[in-house]
């Protein structure tokens, strides 16, 4: 059974298509991870599936209900902590909770009775009666996590929940949402950190151009990609016409399963090999070459070589060109009711 | 814990709309007030700002010959309608700024992902903050009014500049909330307030009355809404209540008192009508 069932999901905001038929099926009781890059489509889809907006086209089914049938059904059985943190900084913590207990309709007593558990569980006994407006991101994203939990929903979506945050948060979020997982909650998270879906997921998607484009385990992503990583350099900053020729000289060896120049990185030499057998064959290949080695790194294939595989280009690329071409008027007026 | 969907439905359905509406509706109104007892100075300003007009405008026209004015009133005691209805007006439209901040600042989209018995929980909290504050302004400004020796409607009088204040207050406060949900930005907001606060008093029987002013002015003062809730309580003011009198000398002939106010309803309801689209696509 799946918490979350998207299927071909198509979503345009004037010219710009930020979702292009993207499927998704979140299995009951996972936590969930969403990796992509900033403009992905990450938030239209978490906005989507939690009734935020209404997609052009496709199928929204959450927590077995049609969320564009039964938008109201879809709500109460989920929390949600979006991007930007809005707490009101004129009420205390406390009473930000209270209030979030009024729009689920839970009863004096039980909300009571929830905020001090959840003010435990997260750390917020010294602060929770202050106002929100002195609040760190940290503490406000704690209070939101609070705030989205205060119903017990089947289905908690986070975007993007530790961006800026200082470790401690973090951490404390992180503890949380594993203990929330191994308590049934369904978890779906987006993130373009590659440690917190390496740390947090049991199950993920990557999400380029408004689509999915793997889906799957981590670890089994990364045993599909099969091989060994090696980062090689024969100089700092090499050129195209250098590199053409290392490469050239390396994709004929015994082992070597690929090699890609990554020209962000100084015309560096991605390679994928077999095994760590292979690196003694490199180097003195290198020796017998005019190239000198400069620095060669060896890694087992982590999820930003499948980013890499599945986009050809690695997460921190991505972010630097989408980077240049977000407009961030526009993505303000999206956000806006 | 509830987990299979029959049971999801039936814990929603087996809370009665009513209470789900109300619950949400008053949670929603005391964030309200929370926020003005402790950020007061709204209220303070919006009492302030009247009370300064009341007594310099008042002093400034004080010698105005009395048979100028209607029912051989003082200016004061003139003035005094205008300035309660003009301070229930401005009141009224602010009303949209706290839900356009609550547009910009994210808030709102943590009341819409909640599973609210109806939207308009958030229309009706506005509205009910709004009235309060509008009416508490106004009986303050009335008391000082009164204690300036502008004179004090009685029972019945009071009764009436209730009625009339709450319609208008109604009234703009819709307007306040369609311009809310449909400009994109506080600035705008606060742009159109500007623009439309003081023109609307000067165009309106609030500092002098139709006969001072030239023939297309006194048009307008006579179709401007502000008109239409300053008679009947100016009539309140000048003596024993009777709404079946005229009350307005309008260019397109007399106004009773049942007149302003049957304009004033129809007027509400029409902006609410007005606005009821914008609402229905930024709530939906």
């Amino acid at each position: 059974m799946y918490s979350v069932d998207l299927e071909n999901l198509c979503k345009s905001y004037g010219s710009i298509q930020a979702l292009k038929g993207l499927t998704l099926k979140v299995p009951h009781g996972s936590l969930y991870g969403l990796l992509g890059p900033n403009g992905s489509g990450k938030t239209t889809t978490l906005r989507i599936l939690c009734t935020l907006l209404a997609p052009d086209a496709g199928k929204v089914s959450v927590a077995g209900f049609d969320a564009l049938k039964n938008p109201r059904l879809v709500r109460s059985q989920i929390g949600y902590v979006a991007q930007e943190v809005a707490v009101d900084k004129i009420l205390t913590g406390n009473e930000l909770l209270k209030l979030q207990g009024d729009l689920y309709h839970l009863q004096a007593d039980e909300i009571n009775e929830r905020i001090e558990d959840l003010t435990k569980r997260l750390d917020m006994n010294t602060w929770i009666s202050r106002r929100c407006g002195s609040y760190s991101g940290g503490m406000k994203r704690r209070l939101d996590l609070a705030a989205g939990l205060l119903h017990r929903p089947q289905l908690l979506v986070l975007d993007e929940p530790t961006v800026g945050l200082d470790i401690e948060s973090r951490t404390a979020i992180w503890e949380l949402l594993l203990e929330l997982k191994a308590q049934g909650t369904t978890v779906l998270l987006s993130s373009h950190y590659l440690e917190e879906i390496e740390a947090l997921a049991d199950q993920m998607a990557i999400i380029d151009g408004g689509c999915v484009i793997a889906q799957g385990a981590p670890d089994e992503l990364k045993k599909e990609l099969g091989g060994d990583r090696v980062t090689l350099r024969v100089r700092e900053f090499s050129n195209q016409d250098e590199s053409e020729k290392v490469r050239n000289l390396l994709l004929n060896l015994d082992g070597v399963r690929q090699v890609v120049i990554n020209r962000a990185q100084g015309f560096s030499l991605n390679l994928v090999v077999d095994d760590e057998t292979v690196l003694p064959r490199l180097r003195s290949e290198l020796d017998k070459s005019p190239f000198e080695l400069f620095a060669l790194s060896h890694s087992r294939p982590s999820l930003d070589d499948v980013y890499l595989q599945a986009t050809g280009r690695t997460l921190m690329d991505a972010e630097l060109a989408i980077a240049g071409q977000r407009d961030i008027k526009l993505e303000n007026k999206q956000a806006m009711r | 814990m509830i987990t299979s969907n029959s049971e999801v439905s039936n814990f929603i359905s087996r809370r009665s709309h009513f209470s789900d509406i109300s619950q949400e509706t008053i949670a929603l109104t005391r964030r309200l007030f929370i926020q003005l007892f402790r950020r007061p100075s709204t209220l303070i300003a919006g009492i302030l700002q009247p009370l300064i007009w009341l007594i310099l405008f008042g002093a400034l026209f004080s010698n105005a010959p009395k048979e100028l004015l209607p029912g051989d009133m003082g200016y004061g005691q003139f003035l005094g309608a205008g300035v309660i209805v003009f301070t229930a007006f401005s009141g009224a439209l602010n009303a949209g700024l706290p839900v356009m901040f609550d547009r910009e600042f994210g808030f709102l989209n943590r009341l819409l992902v909640a599973p609210l018995g109806s939207r308009n929980s958030i229309i009706f909290a506005s509205v009910i903050y709004i009235t309060s504050i509008s009416l508490l302004q106004s009986i303050a400004i009335m008391g000082t009014a009164s204690l300036l020796g502008y004179g004090w409607p009685g029972a019945s009088g009071v009764l009436v500049v209730l009625i009339t204040l709450l319609l208008l207050v109604f009234a703009v406060t819709a307007l306040s909330l369609g311009l809310a949900f449909a400009l994109p930005g506080h600035i705008e907001l606060i742009a159109v307030i500007f623009v439309v606060n003081l023109p609307l008093l000067f165009a309106s029987t609030a500092l002098a009355p139709i006969s001072f002013m030239p023939a297309w002015l006194g048009w307008l003062a006579s179709i401007n809404p502000l008109t239409f809730a300053i008679e009947p309580i100016r009539a309140a003011y000048g003596g024993p209540v009777d709404l079946s009198v005229v009350v307005l000398h309008a260019p397109y002939g007399e106004v009773n008192g049942f007149e302003c106010l049957g304009i004033l309803v129809v007027l509400t309801i029409g902006l609410f009508l007005m606005i009821s689209p914008i609402l229905n696509r930024k709530l939906s």
